[in-house]
Parts: structure tokens; sequence; C-alpha cells
């Protein structure tokens, strides 16, 4: 049943997101379509370092995998005259099985590595993708990457539903479909194991848990979803370039990812908003503010990231729990729901540890003498 | 307990989509019912955007070209503008990455609802809006690029050419060495995209397919060139084609310097900007660009007594804070004086069709020293060059203009457009 009732709203979410298309205007469908997508990449990062605990930078170079196979595909295809559903459905599935398979030689690695170690090896697939691409550049086409040969909207629908309507459609059924795997993933024995390896993996172990199993598993799970990401921006853009899945990406992932709450899914979505919103909104205020142009021009570029990286400061010290844990807090505190019962997504365990200082430290022992002599 | 996570992802999709929405509340401002049917066109303004890499890899000169339209923007608004509209001009960063074009220049067209795109630059940035934008109707002028990708009007019929194109512009500098320098050793460095293959392509049109002895490559993700410059020393070269952007212009002539090794540099016209190339070389310039050539089309900054270049000048002081006048500011402010040019051919109410329509006719002219191409079937740019060569620390025009048509490369013997009066289009 619960299972169900989280389909049945996943399907409501895409239906009413679907149903938004039609009153917004048609870069607001855009943004829409590029915020699922980096949904999509986020979500996957949540369920690798939130409840895996495996902090990765690397998520843009496994979207890039994304976007690279959507794109050959799609072109292999089209050279192949291959026209229709097909030449949407096919490049997606190609996607997200291009960057799983890459993830699954990552995670084969990544599995024996853990913080630091991982971080720095997954950093060195983000700055290696542009010397890939470049010396590779007779089939990915160096700097200016490829061009994608994308199947456009149905014709039945020409005139009435935009270009970009229609990329928020395709965007939107394809980030539900992940995040619903993704929750179903983390509710079941899976979600249990990996935050049993997390935690403590020896213990796993005795439990009968495969800890480097179900690490590689997390890497590919994690990869799969960011190739989703990847292949619907090649959709979006037509194109897949090395200049867009660059390491400022990848840490704009991850720190989209903590400002949101590492520690939830439905906080990947605040994430990917904000991604998306952000630089957007300061571009709208500074061309607003009198500035000289050249300044305002040179703010539109830049003052973005500054931004974001002071929000992110703001998030970690004040609400370590990023944007969702806030909430939750701000729920139980207007009395609208009794705070009996502990709410998973706040919960400790599913929170990295260095974003969250102040929770209680439940798998420390060495620590709880302090806490006791306080009392 | 279950049930709670996928009711708590509805929400916030429904909260996300809600911000979404107001983020994208931008009024649109005083349009009038007459004119209502033109984007970007009221009774009183013409919006037009361009996408410019005002941070990142190509920041460093290019920076600066489209503060220096926006200067000649401004001395037009103060003249009375077009036919009684003043041009808003919207320049966004998109760092020279094909990526972040994509979404200014969605945001242009969709949001801000630009009347069309002006000097939009760089090749792999504007081949990722180019389908974009003709699928939008959107006017595509004067892309900032050289690559004859923007002469397809059967394909791209709103996108309009500016710069000469690469292999024009390597078959003059082609044709130029084998009469100036005959029997030396011909090597080739460029940009691993189309500017560098387009180029390529125009050398070897000229010098044959072995012409060139030794051709080597960079990406613009990674700054050091050593290994292709010490590749071009061993294998002899002795006259250098560069297909490359100002940065690694510099990087080239310097990181040669450096090994001892000083052939003769001839660059495209997209890196061979004297000044810029100065900001990177810093108190050695003088020496290391001691008789650099470089392919160029446009009134030089350094012809003090040139009508268009005291104009500029002058726009330069009053309109855009004094800054630096070089290259790119004449470029900057070509590009406007050609978009006006043509927005008054366009007629008094302006129509997208009408300005394509405009440019096709072939009176819109340009201040360049060879004609524009624009024609029904040509889109075309600049049809040739004239060469620049350093000599003391001034990079001056010499010899004659040269026009190509196919593989023919022609002296240039007609008049150069004089400049109208106070630089407004007549």
């Amino acid at each position: 049943m619960s299972v169900l009732l989280r389909y049945f709203v996943a399907a409501a979410a895409a239906v009413f997101l679907i149903g938004l298309t039609f009153i917004i205007p048609s870069f607001t469908s855009y943004q829409l379509a590029t915020a699922c997508a980096y949904l999509c990449g986020i979500a996957g990062l949540t369920l690798l370092t939130g409840a895996g605990g495996q902090l990765s930078l690397g998520q843009a170079a496994l979207m890039a995998a994304g976007a690279y196979t959507y794109a050959l595909t799609a072109n292999a295809l089209d050279d192949a005259g291959v026209e229709g559903p097909l030449l949407l459905v096919v490049p997606l599935v190609a996607a997200v099985a291009g960057a799983g398979v890459l993830g699954l030689v990552i995670g084969l690695a990544a599995g024996r590595l853990h913080g630091p170690y991982l971080a720095g090896f997954t950093m060195a697939l983000v700055v290696a993708l542009p010397a890939v691409t470049s010396t590779f550049s007779s089939v990915l086409g160096g700097d200016q990457g490829l061009w994608v040969t994308v199947q456009k909207r149905p014709a039945a629908l020409r005139g009435t539903v935009s270009t970009e309507a229609w990329q928020a459609w395709l965007a939107v059924v394809c980030a539900v479909a992940v995040m619903a795997v993704l929750a179903n993933l983390l509710r079941g024995r899976f979600g249990r194991e990996l935050r049993a390896v997390r935690d403590n993996p020896v213990a796993a172990a005795l439990a009968g848990i495969n800890p480097a199993r179900t690490k590689v598993a997390a890497f590919v799970i994690s990869s799969a979803a960011a190739g989703m990401g990847g292949g619907l921006l090649a959709y979006t853009t037509q194109s897949a370039s090395p200049g867009a899945y660059s390491l400022v990406f990848s840490l704009f992932l991850l720190m989209a990812a903590v400002v949101g709450g590492i520690g939830s899914l439905t906080g990947a979505v605040w994430g990917a908003v904000l991604l998306v919103a952000l630089p957007h909104l300061i571009g709208t205020a500074t061309s607003r503010l009198a500035l000289p142009t050249d300044l305002a021009q040179r703010l539109d570029g830049n003052l973005s990231v500054a931004i974001f990286g002071l929000v992110l400061v703001l998030v970690v010290l004040l609400a370590p729990q990023g944007i969702q844990g806030l909430l939750v807090k701000l729920w139980h505190r207007t009395g609208f729901k009794h705070s009996a019962s502990p709410v998973r997504s706040a919960a400790p365990a599913s929170a990295p540890r260095p974003a969250s200082p102040p929770l209680p430290i439940r798998h420390q022992p060495a620590e709880q003498p302090a806490t006791q002599k306080g009392q | 307990m279950m049930t709670r996570s996928p009711l708590r992802i509805g929400a916030a999709v429904l909260a996300a989509a809600a911000l979404g929405l107001s983020s994208c509340a931008s009024p649109e401002e005083g349009s009038d019912p007459a004119a209502e049917d033109v984007p970007g066109i009221t009774d009183t303004t013409v919006t037009v955007g361009t996408h410019q890499p005002l941070t990142g890899p190509a920041a460093a000169g290019y920076s600066t070209i489209s503060p220096a339209t926006q200067a000649y923007f401004d001395y037009v608004n103060d003249n009375g503008g077009v036919n009684g509209r003043t041009i808003e001009y919207i320049a966004k960063d998109d760092g020279y990455n094909p990526a972040n074009t994509q979404s200014a220049v969605r945001e242009m067209v969709l949001q801000d609802e630009v009347f069309a795109l002006v000097g939009g630059l760089g090749t792999p940035p504007h081949s990722a809006v180019l389908d974009f934008v003709n699928d939008n109707e959107v006017p595509d002028l004067f892309v900032a690029s050289g690559s004859p990708t923007w002469d397809q009007p059967d394909e791209y019929p709103y996108t309009y050419g500016f710069m000469v194109d690469y292999p024009t512009e390597s078959r003059i500098l082609a044709t130029y060495a084998q009469e100036e320098f005959p029997d030396k050793t011909y090597c080739f460095f460029g940009q691993d995209d189309d500017f560098g293959d387009e180029f390529k392509a125009g050398l070897e049109a000229v010098l044959g397919s072995d012409g060139l002895a030794s051709a080597q490559v960079y990406s613009t993700a990674n700054t050091d060139i050593a290994a292709q410059i010490s590749a071009m020393k061993e294998a002899g070269c002795e006259v250098n084609f560069m297909a490359t952007i100002n940065g690694f212009s510099a990087q080239a002539v310097g990181t040669a310097a450096k090994l001892g090794y000083f052939p003769q540099w001839m660059a495209s016209s997209a890196g061979g900007d004297y000044n810029t190339l100065s900001g990177y070389l810093g108190e050695n310039t003088n020496k290391l660009l001691q008789g650099f050539v470089s392919a160029n089309y446009l009134p030089a900054y350094s012809e003090t007594e040139d009508d268009w270049i005291k104009k500029f000048r002058e726009i330069n002081e009053e309109y855009n804070a004094g800054a630096a006048f070089d290259g790119n500011t004449v470029f900057g402010m070509s590009i406007g004086y050609l978009f006006v040019e043509a927005l008054k051919e366009a007629g008094e109410n302006p129509t997208r069709e009408s300005l394509l329509e405009a440019l096709e006719s072939g009176n819109v002219t340009g201040n360049g020293l060879v004609p524009l191409g624009f024609s029904g079937d040509s889109h075309r740019g600049y049809t040739g060059a004239m060469l620049t060569r350093v000599d003391n620390g001034v990079q001056s025009y010499f010899g004659t203009a040269y026009t190509v048509d196919g593989d023919d490369v022609q002296e240039y013997t007609g008049e150069r457009s004089a400049m109208p009066a106070n630089g407004l289009p007549d």
C-alpha cells in the first residue's frame, strides 16, 4: 500500500508539473526541465553521500557520461534513419546504462576508498574530463562537444505546446521516475543495508551484509541517476560539451544536495530548484539595480557563485540539516503536527557528519561519557 | 511513517514549482498595441541581446567588446536613437561555455523577448544556440566568429556572419606567406575545434595538403602549450599560422621565446590584437611581437587620422569612461554601427522580416575595409581582409586589401566606406 501510495504521489506530482507548463512562460518551462535534470544528479548524490556516506565530487563527470552516451546513441540512431519515440527512449536508456557502467568501474575502485581519498579520486574524474574529450576529439568533439540530434515534440502537439514545455514534460516524467525508484530503494532493504554499512561496516558484515558490494551498488545506482540527468540535459540543450560538466558544476551539485538537506530526497528537490533559480534571481536583481553596465555584466557571471557560497555557509551554520531539515523543524514548531514520531529525513543517521555537528552522536560511544558528565 | 516521505516529496515539488513561477514574473514593459506584434519593439525602444565571454578563458580582450557596443548605442540614443526609438542592449555573460550560452540566450529570447541577437561571440558558444534561435525565428545578426557556419542561408535563414571567415582569412595569410617567405617551412597552431579546423582547411587549400610541416592543436581547458610549441620548434617551423584566441596567441609567442625560438607568426584577426596581446606579454611585448603579422578588416585603432577611429575614440572617451582603446573597442563599435545601419534600413516600423530584408538588399555596408557579403543567397560577413604588421610597438596595415571568392584570392581596389556625418548612419 505504501509503495502504491508513493507511486500515486509521484504520478500526481508529475501531472501537476506537466499541467503547470500550460500556464508558465516557455523560459520557466526550460528552467523546470533543467531543474529536473539537476534533480536526477543531486538525488543520486543524496543516496550515495547522504545515505551511503561516500563523499563524491565527481557527480558532474557521471552526468557528462550520461550526456555523451545520449549524444552518441542519438546521433548514431539518426544516422541509421531511426525516428519517433525510439529516438527519444533508446538514448535515454543508453544514458542511464552508460553512466551506470562507468559508475560500476569507478565504484569497484572507489569501494576501497573512503573519506578524502574517495573525494580526491572522484574529483580527478571531473578534472580529467576536458583532457579526455580533447584526446578523443574525433569521437567526443573536443572542447566544442557534440551536437545532439533530438526527436522533437510530436507533430500533433506543435502549435499548442512549446518546445520548452515539451522538454519540461519529458524531464518531469524522468525525474519523477528517478525519485520514485530512489525513494523505494532507500526505504527498502537496500537502504537499510546502505545505512548499516555507512554507520558501522564491521557490524554490517557481521549481520550478513557484504559492505563492498553494497558500496559498489550505491555507486552504480547514483551514477545511473546522474546519467539520466545528463541525458536530459543533452536533450534539452541539444549538446554535450565538457564545459557544461566542470568541476564548479560538480561542486554545485554537492552544495545543492547539502543546502537542500542531504539527509532526504526531498532536500534534493530544494537543492535543484535553488541551483536553477538562484543565478536567475540574482541576474534579474542586478539588472534592476542602477549599476554601471559593465559592473552589472560582470556581477551577472560571478555574483551567483558568491551568493551560492554564502548560502552554503549560512545553511551549514544555521540549519545543518539543510532546507528540508529546517522546514521539518518549523513544521513541528508551528504545532501542525505532534512531534512524537521522529521524522526520518531529519534523523541523525541520514546526515553526513561534516555537515551536521549539532546532531546527537549515536555511533561514537567514546563521546558518551562526556555527554553524561555534562548532565 | 512509510507514507510520509512521498507526500513530502510531492509537497516540495509543488513548492518548487511555485518558486519557479514566482521567479519568472517579469512584467512586460511599455508594450503598445501597435507594436505588440513585433517582439522587442515598442514605440520608443528596440531591445537586442548578446552573449559574451565576460569571464572565463576568452574574457581577456573580448570582455571589452560589449561595453564598446553599448557605448556606441548610448551615443546613438543620445542623438535621437533610430526613428525615435532608443536601443536597449542586454549583454549576458556565458564565460565562453556553450552550456551557459544556451540558458543565457533562451532567457533573452523567451523571457526578455529581444528583437534580435547582435554579435553573439564565439564558435562553440554560438553553435550551441544556432538551431534554437532559428527555430524561434529570431534575427541572429553579426555573429562574432569567423566560422563559415553562419553563412548557410538555406538552413539558418536568420543567422548572419560578421567577421571575415577563417578559411578566407587563412587563404589570404597563406598567399601572402608564399610571396613573402617562399622557401620557409610552414606550420599551424590552432584551437581544437571548428575554428582551428576551418582555418587549417584554408591554409591547405593554398599551400597544398602537405604544405604544413607540423599542425598542433590546443584545448582552451588546458593552458600549458609547451609540448605543442616544442614540437613545432623540433619540426623546424619557420612561419607559424595561428588560429588562436588572444590568450593562446600570447601564450604561443611567450612559450616559444622561453624556448629561444623566434619564428614568423601569422595570426587570425580573432587572436591578433596588439593591445590585448601586450596585456599578457607585459614589458617584453615590443621585442616579442616585432614583425607579428595578422589579418583584419576593420579600421585600425592605431590610425589616429582615420575618421572612424577619431569618432570612435570620442565616443569611447565620453560613453565608455575612457576605457583602453584597442581593436576590441573598434570591433564592438563597428558591430553597433552595422546594427544601427540595418535597423534604419528596416524602415520606420521595423519587423524581424524587414530587418532581414534590409540586410539582403545589399544597402547595409558597415565600416570595414572590404565589402560585406550579404545578399539573398549569402550571409557571409566581410569577404576579405588586409594584413597588419607590428613594427616598434605599432600595429598597422600594409599592402593592399584582398577579397576571396571560392579559392580565388584577389586584390581589392574598391573604395572603403566613408563615415557618415557624426558616425551616425544616414
